[in-house]
């Protein structure tokens, strides 16, 4: 694996300005993603993981959305600092997104032709038919069978499988060197999740393209991510490499999360293990560690003090005052 | 889709004649002809009796219906009062392209509508090209710009010009830009007509007459196309697909003019089609006040004198294009959107 980082966060802070108040979204995240990495973001609904994404590549509406503090370095350039013009230029050609419904997130009025091929025109330059030969082969590439003649198609005419396959087509147009992919299966069927994860994962594997991926489905992840990363309140508890983190959970919620996976292995009889309470109202920022009202491991410390991440075992880190193996403090 | 189109304008054609019928019977209590017949002097009772057999009024009105319809001129009808009909009539009916002669004019009613139509477009099409491509300017920057200063003050503008009479603005706007400026010496708007008799009817002459009344007009239009397309564009930029069309890099005029506005205009379509067939009836209290010769000041003067043939013809010309503009409609519909699908 290389160790180049192609993109590093650091002290990431994004708020939102509601009528209700302030909601904390982001607070205070730092990441790194190597060229080539597979980084697998999880975390409940609302614990800032799509927003975090959202906020480096300057796609929060603002406002009401507004990102407090940080840095974004990607290839030395402060995604954060840059001109908007400079910006469009490294959203879709070298980092590029693919979203959560597929049903949505294609334009209705537009044919998937039209949609695949502008980001073409306007990152590479590419003339009309130059730009269709393209997009017929990143079609095929995604496993649309009869490209050419479904590049006239419009979005409605395709299943929500081949929507999201469209989506990953016109993420792919320009070889990035980044796909954020935002939880991109949860709104198809089990078995299309399925094709769509090993869609991206060969193509990654082809393209040697960085990934982030988001999630909330621990079971996706073991497949096909190099590191993990727990999000919960807008805050990174929990990160290391996947076996590590699956092996060797040091937090509690990662403790949580992994016991309310359903496993084959485990007797029919027994109950799936669920996270009590719910997650924290984001309009109040967090005085203690924001999971310690759901924790079973709660010391006097965890209402005052919100742990730093820390390094735990190499490569490991998490942010709780107690070591979750004994439950004694730190 | 022709199917479709042909089927709308099948389905059209007993609308029109509905509601020709239903204004037809209508008009029979929009006055007496034969009142306003004689000019200034009363028409004499014998004259009334001569001219309302000869005219049908005093068929009923059913009959009258129908021979305006088809015409009379297979069926005698009794002009000299001796209780035996013995001429034929001479009118051929709408059916056979026949008006009917107006009562005050005296001349073929279509070629009295047909003689201010051009004055009626030349003025209604002027504003709704003004009102559409300023209310897309206006309503797509304020949709950009949300609550931005310049999107308060149109916002203000909007209800004060929506919520403001007519008469009241087109008296106004005369006041400032004919009566004030004369008096202060600059140069001033004329107030009434299409042009000055002594210069002629010139294009110069038509167009400086035209912007008092054009303003008037769109005023009033404007305030209501604006918000309309403002907070349709507004829907369409919060949608996912904009979410995706930024996140793939396309510059900024890219995602607003193509990805947004396109899906915006479906509803914006909706209202310019119900209101293009308007157009034809033109504007009946701003070509009144700017003595406009146009469509809107014919109706006027001839609904009130019941001259049915004329009324008749005008309204007559609006149902049949309120029914091609919303097959119109549909077609756009169809072109814009491609979910939109007619069989």
């Amino acid at each position: 694996m290389e160790t180049h980082k192609l993109i590093e966060v650091k002290d990431l802070e994004t708020q939102f300005h509601t009528p209700e108040g302030i909601v904390y979204a982001v607070n205070g995240i730092s990441f790194f993603v190597h060229e080539g990495e597979t980084l697998a973001v999880v975390g409940e609904s609302g614990c800032g993981k799509s927003v975090t994404m959202l906020s480096f590549l300057r796609l929060i509406p603002t406002p009401p959305g507004e990102i407090v503090s940080g840095q974004a370095l990607y290839r030395e350039k402060d995604l954060l600092r840059i001109s908007e013009d400079e910006m469009e230029h490294i959203r879709g050609k070298e980092i590029a997104m693919i979203f959560q419904d597929p049903m949505t997130s294609l334009n209705p009025v537009l044919t998937i032709g039209r949609q695949i091929t502008e980001p073409l025109h306007t990152h590479l330059g590419l003339n009309k038919a130059e730009a269709r030969d393209r997009a017929i082969k990143l079609l095929l590439d995604v496993g649309i069978p009869d490209a050419a003649r479904r590049l006239n198609d419009y979005p409605h005419q395709f299943s929500g499988g081949m929507r999201q396959r469209v989506m990953i087509a016109m993420a792919l147009a320009c070889a990035p060197s980044l796909l954020i992919a935002d939880e991109p299966t949860t709104a198809l069927d089990v078995t299309i999740q399925a094709q769509i994860i090993e869609l991206v994962a060969h193509i990654r594997q082809h393209m040697n393209m960085a990934v982030i991926w988001i999630t909330h489905d621990l079971g996706v992840v073991a497949g096909m991510a190099d590191r993990v990363m727990v999000m919960y309140a807008g805050f990174v508890v929990e990160e290391a490499h996947v076996e590590e983190l699956y092996d060797n959970p040091r937090h509690p919620y990662t403790h949580a999360l992994l016991s309310a996976l359903p496993r084959v292995d485990r007797r029919r009889d027994s109950r799936l293990k669920s996270i009590p309470g719910a997650p924290p109202n984001l309009l109040v920022k967090p005085h203690g560690c924001p999971f310690a009202p759901r924790c079973e491991h709660t010391i006097e410390r965890c209402g005052n003090e919100n742990p730093p991440l820390q390094k735990v075992a190499p490569e490991h880190f998490a942010a709780c005052w107690v070591d979750v193996r004994t439950g004694a403090p730190k | 889709m022709t199917r479709y189109i042909i089927r709308r304008i099948l389905q059209g054609i007993p609308l029109v004649f509905l509601v020709s019928l239903v204004l037809f019977i209508m008009m029979q209590n929009m006055g007496d002809p034969l009142a306003t017949m004689g000019g200034r002097s009363v028409t004499r009772k014998e004259d009334r009796a001569r001219l309302s057999r000869q005219l049908g009024l005093d068929q009923p009105v059913l009959v009258q219906y129908f021979y305006w319809l088809v015409g009379n001129d297979f069926v005698k009808i009794d002009i000299d009062g001796d209780g035996t009909p013995e001429t034929y009539g001479t009118r051929k009916g709408v059916l056979r392209g026949d008006f009917g002669t107006s009562l005050v004019a005296r001349e073929p009613a279509m070629e009295v509508i047909l003689s201010r139509l051009p004055n009626t477009l030349i003025l209604m099409l002027t504003s709704e090209f003004v009102v559409i491509f300023g209310a897309l300017l206006i309503g797509v920057y304020s949709a950009l710009k949300q609550y931005s200063l310049l999107d308060n003050i149109v916002t203000t503008f909007s209800f004060v010009g929506y919520s403001m009479p007519i008469f009241f603005l087109a008296l106004s706007l005369m006041y400032i830009f004919a009566v004030n400026f004369k008096r202060w010496g600059l140069p001033y708007l004329p107030t009434v007509g299409m042009y000055d008799p002594q210069v002629g009817d010139t294009p110069a002459q038509v167009l400086i007459h035209m912007v008092l009344p054009v303003v008037t007009i769109a005023v009033n239009s404007f305030s209501a196309y604006s918000r309309y397309i403002r907070s349709t564009m507004l829907e369409a930029l919060g949608q996912d697909y904009i979410r995706t069309a930024r996140a793939k890099g396309l510059p900024k005029r890219e995602i607003v003019f193509i990805h947004a506005l396109k899906n915006a205009s479906l509803p914006i379509v909706t209202i310019v089609g119900l209101d293009l067939p308007f157009l034809l009836g033109g504007a009946l209290v701003t070509e009144r006040i700017f003595a406009w010769p146009g469509m809107g000041r014919l109706f006027i003067d001839h609904v009130s004198r019941g001259d049915t043939p004329v009324v008749m013809g005008i309204m007559v010309l609006i149902a049949i294009s309120v029914v091609v503009f919303q097959i119109l409609t549909d077609i756009v519909y169809a072109w814009l959107d491609p979910r939109i699908r007619y069989s």
